[in-house]
């Protein structure tokens, strides 16, 4: 793991904390992470810092047996990629849900959550992740 | 741009190579390819080489220099190629380019990766690398969860099976059987991969490829000079590449991978031919679930029907369209940066009728599909056995 975990955490403060991601206003769409440029308007378009629906829909999603370093000792657990319902889609964990309310369609919403504490400098990253609602 | 062919092929077998160093494996390979193409090594004027991620497995970086060094063809010009497991078919691409430019006239392309130095766990963390680090990795995303995530996608949208997954596992271990080279000499049954565990549901330890050594080099040449000097030549009809976004979340659709869809339409315009025309395949087989989006997004079965062709033997070696005559990544092992040299070494024993007990019947056009991370990268190629004079 990198050496500076507490920048690298820090710098994206307001996308794990916030859901914050960006909206270009020329071709009024929004983006999830925030880019630099609008892929559609090029050097035309005009970002601004949004912040994203805190609500979604699980559009698949998986049960991880074997995790990553980092997360080995919370298998299993589930991640899904939701749809916020502005054409914007998450990479996520879904916690504190019942196992067969986790399926396809399901409604969901941000919760704030550690996401990793196993990093040597101490650094505990926090972050979204999501909830049946 | 002038025609380009495969005069020589030589591969490591692939597997667990405790006596072998990266460095070792690569240079093998590189006296097995021209030891099969008949030229000398000083009629190379250049060398590409694809490893992925040789700084994390083994600490080495800097692979092109390495390569020149260890086949003694410095001073020649060296050059390392990444993108993720792709490595190797960007680096055959761009060594292509650099003969069909007019640049050079020969040309040696190898890829390798030495990937048991280190655990399971950090050789994960490594392959980890191939998608997006803060928006995947960080939430606690594997390679297995992004496949699992698009196998789930594909079997809510078309009623795949994880039994049709689980065929390409059985089809690609009994193919390994015939290849020499390959890591696993093991057959198996639809009922030992549904009972092999989830690694990340829908897909089990058996829906993935393993972790592997090994290494790859074919030698390229111009094709007038390549029949003259081999009567083996394979020629390259057609090479392209296309990128896709790195998070699975910035993706268009979930049930393809667009960048294997363009890559191989651009392949067959530039071609002149159609996916029907096509004897072989070697496919990129990461997971079960990517070689069925892969046989789809090639053209060679409609969206929706990779499982089912798969469950009906369509892709089996003596089906319709024989896919991973080598037994894929899946079971001939998955050397990532090896990988996409591999499936042209491939094509070069199944296109001159050497693969032997695992030889594709009238074999004359095959295709190589190579696929970096979970789909950003795509690389199609097209061989057909050049007509020696
Ligand atoms: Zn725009």
């Amino acid at each position: 793991m990198a050496d500076n975990a507490i920048a690298i955490h820090w710098r994206r403060y307001p996308e794990r904390y916030l859901l914050r991601g960006c909206h270009c206003e020329t071709c009024k769409t929004d983006f999830f992470p925030g880019r630099l440029f609008c892929p559609n308007c090029r050097r035309k378009g005009k970002m601004v810092s949004k912040e994203m629906p805190r609500t979604g829909k699980i559009v698949s999603f998986t049960e991880v047996f074997v995790g990553p370093i980092g997360f080995q000792h919370e298998t299993p657990y589930f991640l899904a990629l939701i749809d916020l319902g502005n054409k914007c889609m998450i990479l996520s964990q879904i916690v504190d849900s019942p196992k067969e309310k986790i399926k396809t369609g399901a409604q969901v919403k941000k919760v704030f959550r550690k996401i990793q504490d196993t990093d040597h400098e101490g650094a505990i990253a926090y972050g979204y992740k999501f909830k049946v609602s | 741009m002038r025609s380009v062919s495969i005069i020589g092929a030589g591969q490591t077998a692939f597997g667990e190579h405790w006596n072998e160093s990266f460095r070792d494996l690569i240079g093998k390979a590189g006296l097995m390819a021209l030891e099969s193409s008949g030229i000398e090594g000083k009629t190379i004027q250049a060398i590409y080489g694809g490893t992925m991620a040789s700084g994390r497995f083994v600490g080495q970086e800097h692979i092109g220099a390495l390569i020149a060094d260890e086949l003694g063809l410095t001073p020649l010009p060296a050059t390392r190629l990444e993108a993720a497991c792709a490595s190797g078919g960007v680096a055959l691409r761009n060594a292509y380019i650099s003969v069909a430019s007019g640049l050079y006239d020969v040309v040696a392309v190898g890829g390798v990766e030495k990937m048991t130095e280190i655990s399971v766990e950090e050789a994960g963390f490594a392959l980890g690398g191939a998608g997006d680090q803060e928006t995947e990795l960080f939430h606690g995303a594997t390679f297995p969860a992004l496949y699992a995530l698009l196998a789930r996608k594909h079997m809510e949208a078309f009623g795949t099976t994880e039994e049709q997954m689980a065929q390409v596992a059985v089809k690609n271990h009994y193919n390994a059987m015939f290849n020499p080279n390959a890591q696993f000499h093991r057959e198996i049954t639809i009922q030992d991969v549904m009972n092999s565990g989830y690694v990340a549901s829908p897909l089990k330890l058996l829906d993935c490829s393993p972790i592997s050594d090994g290494a790859a080099t074919v030698i390229l040449c111009e094709t007038s000079k390549a029949k003259k000097i081999s009567e083996n030549a394979i020629e390259i009809l057609a090479s392209t590449q296309a990128s896709d976004s790195l998070a699975l979340t910035g993706r268009k659709s979930l049930t393809e991978l667009m960048a294997t869809k363009v890559a191989a339409k651009l392949d067959f315009e530039e071609a002149h031919l159609k996916p029907s025309d096509i004897d072989l395949a070697e496919v990129h087989d990461c997971f079960t679930i990517a070689e069925i989006l892969a046989i789809e997004d090639l053209g060679f079965f409609k969206k929706g029907d990779g499982g089912k062709a798969t469950e009906k033997g369509k892709t089996s070696l003596k089906g319709e369209i024989p896919i991973n005559p080598s037994g894929g990544l899946k079971a001939c092992g998955h050397p990532v940066g090896a990988t996409g040299i591999k499936q042209a070494v491939e094509m070069f024993f199944q296109l001159n009728g050497l693969a032997k007990e695992r030889q594709v019947k009238d074999a004359k056009i095959g295709l190589t599909h190579n696929v970096g991370g979970s789909g950003a990268t795509a690389v199609v190629h097209i061989f057909k056995k050049a007509q020696v004079k």
